[in-house]
């Protein structure tokens, strides 16, 4: 596991109150919007539970519907990559671009991008990529990474996205006041020039339909149509889970999404292209299939369901563990409760083997996730696996966790020992119990009362009072 | 190996475990939950809803009673906007062309010719009362995706025939044309990415208006 974990990173966030006042609006507002939008169709249950299933039977048989997908694609006139984990995809995006002999790109946003590290990459390889969704713009002028799966730059204030655009949108900058339509004025004229002057683009995906080769982008601010119509290049990266098999499918996703998302009935923009169409839009299309760690997912029948997310990050305005802690606790492109059962799939267990932990297991994320993904079940699954995958090195061994498990064990299996410890243990606790609880308890044990109390043995067990009773009949 | 063939089979590896609660791993087809896929409502229930939910979008929306009303709505519009130059698609009704202004038919416009040219004028595909999405597929009256987003200003005739109820009705009759680059836009570009503050035209058309026709339709055709 990495030095820092969740909880270091949460002591630090819980610090900073601008970024506690920012979140608490933000998912305050969208949980009341998604939650009218939400209870005014009478057929949100069944559309949820269509959601579950279509995800299910098509991971079910998802070689099939990828090689569907391949061959609608390619009938449509565009190009399908297989990129078994980032460095590939990195790859593949970098070299299709430096085909093109050019020197920067316009990306819409894309969680998946992020998560595959491409603006480095591009970077590194001399390519200047310029993200077009406001926030992104923003996060990525301030060199920062996002704090929250749908307004990234949550965390930011309007002085400080002012000065980041005085300093760096040359003379769409200059004199700019923080007034957020003043703001967004500046970014329209400053990207529009992008827009138009850029030959590559590089996009994510929402969905992608194997019967006909569509690929969907959902969108509210428009540079997403900008970056899909006007470029003569168009890249688009999509985690192989983010394939339905039939066009009807759409019809069900397109419900969800954005309700659960925004709380609007439908988003701004949508839109649906297949492959190239002659005289309108991108003359060339790329689709590249990553897996990175997906089909790993896949393997596991309990977890495989992280796999039907389609990003809408409701649980994460749900999530009191998300409202407190704030997006960059979690250290990853996906945060909050759907973020907790991502990332350390993807990342490994001793990369964000904290994260699992990182929820109170109250459940609110599974009651209103669209697609209905069992997340507090899972992040049970995976602490499981923590656990394990401690117990198996040395030092895991020798934790206090992991000795105050065993001897807990032992004494649960022989009630002589038990109740002799019990009779210690009140002895013990006189001088730690304060009101009834043990704020500190010494080492091995310390690292349970680090954030909770432990509560004191009552003076008479149950055993004890039923002893009693008997003889006193 | 190629990657392609080392990806499908750690995915068919993966698949062969069952799902642990015994479920089916693909339920049989139609067996989908109920969800609504057509509108319970009379023909002015849907159109009401659809025109309530253009308002609540800000959108400036004009109901005619027949299309020979179009030319005299639109001359209106454009020129209380003050616009005097408004790009078509080639093949735009003659009678939907409004007098007083300059049209630049599309002629594969390049896109800095197309940026300099403040308005566009067009038809639709079709439209969602539900969610009160209009949507472009490219097809008859809507010329390519780019016509209708780099102008600042969007003018677009529906007809009440073009209405539907719900996402699935529309896509019903979207799914004749699938391959056609398809737009859907409800309510005008957004963003709150600065303080949750709600600023609406990002980029694209900053302002969208409709003339809704009620009347004698022009016949449906996808």
């Amino acid at each position: 596991m990495s030095n820092a974990t969740f909880t270091s990173r949460a002591a630090k966030s819980l610090r900073n109150s601008q970024l506690r006042r920012n979140i608490n609006k933000a998912t305050t507002t969208i949980r009341g919007k998604t939650a009218r939008v939400t209870a005014e169709l009478p057929d949100w249950e069944a559309l949820r539970l269509a959601g579950r299933e279509i995800k299910r039977s098509t991971l079910a048989e998802l070689d099939k519907h990828l090689i569907a997908l391949e061959e609608s694609v390619t009938r449509a006139g565009g190009t399908v990559h297989w990129a078994r984990d980032a460095a590939e995809a990195r790859e593949i995006v970098v070299r299709l671009t430096k085909a093109h002999n050019t020197d920067q790109v316009i990306k819409i946003k894309s969680m998946t991008t992020d998560e595959i590290e491409l603006n480095p990459a591009l970077e590194g390889a001399g390519i200047r990529p310029y993200e077009t969704d406001l926030a992104d713009m923003i996060v990525q002028m301030g060199r920062e990474k996002p704090s929250h799966l749908l307004v990234p730059a949550i965390h930011k204030n309007r002085v400080e996205i002012r000065d980041l655009f005085r300093d760096q949108m040359g003379s769409h900058g200059e004199g700019l006041s923080d007034r957020p339509t003043d703001l967004t004025k500046a970014a329209r004229a400053y990207l529009r020039d992008k827009f138009l002057e850029t030959r590559v683009a590089i996009s994510g995906a929402n969905f992608a339909v194997a019967e006909t080769g569509s690929v969907v982008v959902v969108e509210s601010e428009g540079n997403g149509r900008m970056c899909l119509t006007l470029p003569d290049v168009l890249i688009s990266i999509m985690g192989i889970e983010k394939v339905l098999p039939r066009w009807q499918d759409l019809e069900v996703f397109l419900q969800l999404l954005p309700r659960a998302a925004t709380g609007e009935r439908m988003n701004p923009y949508t839109s649906i292209w297949t492959g190239t169409v002659p005289g309108d839009g991108p003359r060339e299309f790329h689709l590249v299939l990553l897996d990175n760690g997906r089909s790993k997912i896949l393997a596991d029948e309990v977890s495989r369901e992280t796999l039907h997310c389609i990003r809408c990050s409701r649980c994460l305005n749900v999530c009191p563990v998300y409202e407190r802690a704030g997006g960059h606790a979690y250290d990853s492109m996906y945060q909050g409760p759907i973020g907790a059962i991502v990332t350390p799939q993807l990342k490994g267990l001793e990369e964000a083997g904290s994260l699992p932990y990182a929820s109170s297991l109250c459940g609110a994320c599974h009651e209103v996730c669209p697609v209905k993904i069992n997340i507090p079940q899972i992040l049970v699954h995976l602490r499981g696996k923590v656990v394990e995958s401690k117990r198996e090195t040395a030092l895991g061994k020798l934790s206090g966790e992991n000795m105050a498990m065993q001897v807990a064990s032992r004494l649960f299996n022989n009630q002589q020992a038990l109740e002799w410890s019990l009779w210690a243990g009140r002895l013990g606790q006189k001088l730690l119990t304060r009101d009834g609880v043990m704020p500190w308890l010494p080492p091995p044990l310390s690292g349970w009362t680090l954030s909770r109390d432990f509560p004191a043995l009552p003076e008479q067990s149950f055993r004890d009072w039923w002893k009693q009773r008997e003889n006193g009949k | 190996m190629s990657s392609r063939d080392i990806m499908l089979a750690t995915i068919r590896h993966a698949i062969s475990r069952p799902a642990p609660d015994g479920l089916p791993a693909v339920p049989p087809p139609g067996d989908l939950p109920a969800y609504r896929r057509r509108l319970d409502a009379t023909g002015p229930e849907i159109v009401d809803r659809f025109l309530e939910r253009l308002r609540d979008y800000n959108v400036h929306v004009e109901v005619l009673d027949s299309e020979a009303a179009v030319i005299a709505a639109a001359t209106a519009r454009l020129a209380a906007l003050g616009l005097d130059r408004l790009v078509i698609p080639a093949d735009l009704p003659a009678a939907w062309r409004p007098a007083g202004v300059t049209l630049v038919e599309d002629q594969a416009l390049d896109h800095q010719t197309l940026n300099a040219i403040p308005g566009a004028l067009t038809g639709a595909a079709l439209a969602i009362a539900e969610t009160g999405s209009i949507v472009l597929d490219g097809g008859r009256h809507q010329g390519r995706r780019a016509l209708t987003l780099l102008p600042d200003y969007h003018l677009c005739v529906v007809f009440a025939g073009q209405l539907v109820g719900l996402v699935p009705e529309a896509m019903d009759q979207l799914g004749r044309h699938p391959a056609r680059p398809i737009t859907f836009f409800s309510g005008p570009s957004a963003t709150a990415d600065i303080e949750l503050d709600r600023v609406v035209g990002v980029h694209g058309p900053r302002t969208l208006d409709v003339l809704f026709v009620t009347g004698p339709t022009q016949p449906r055709e996808f």
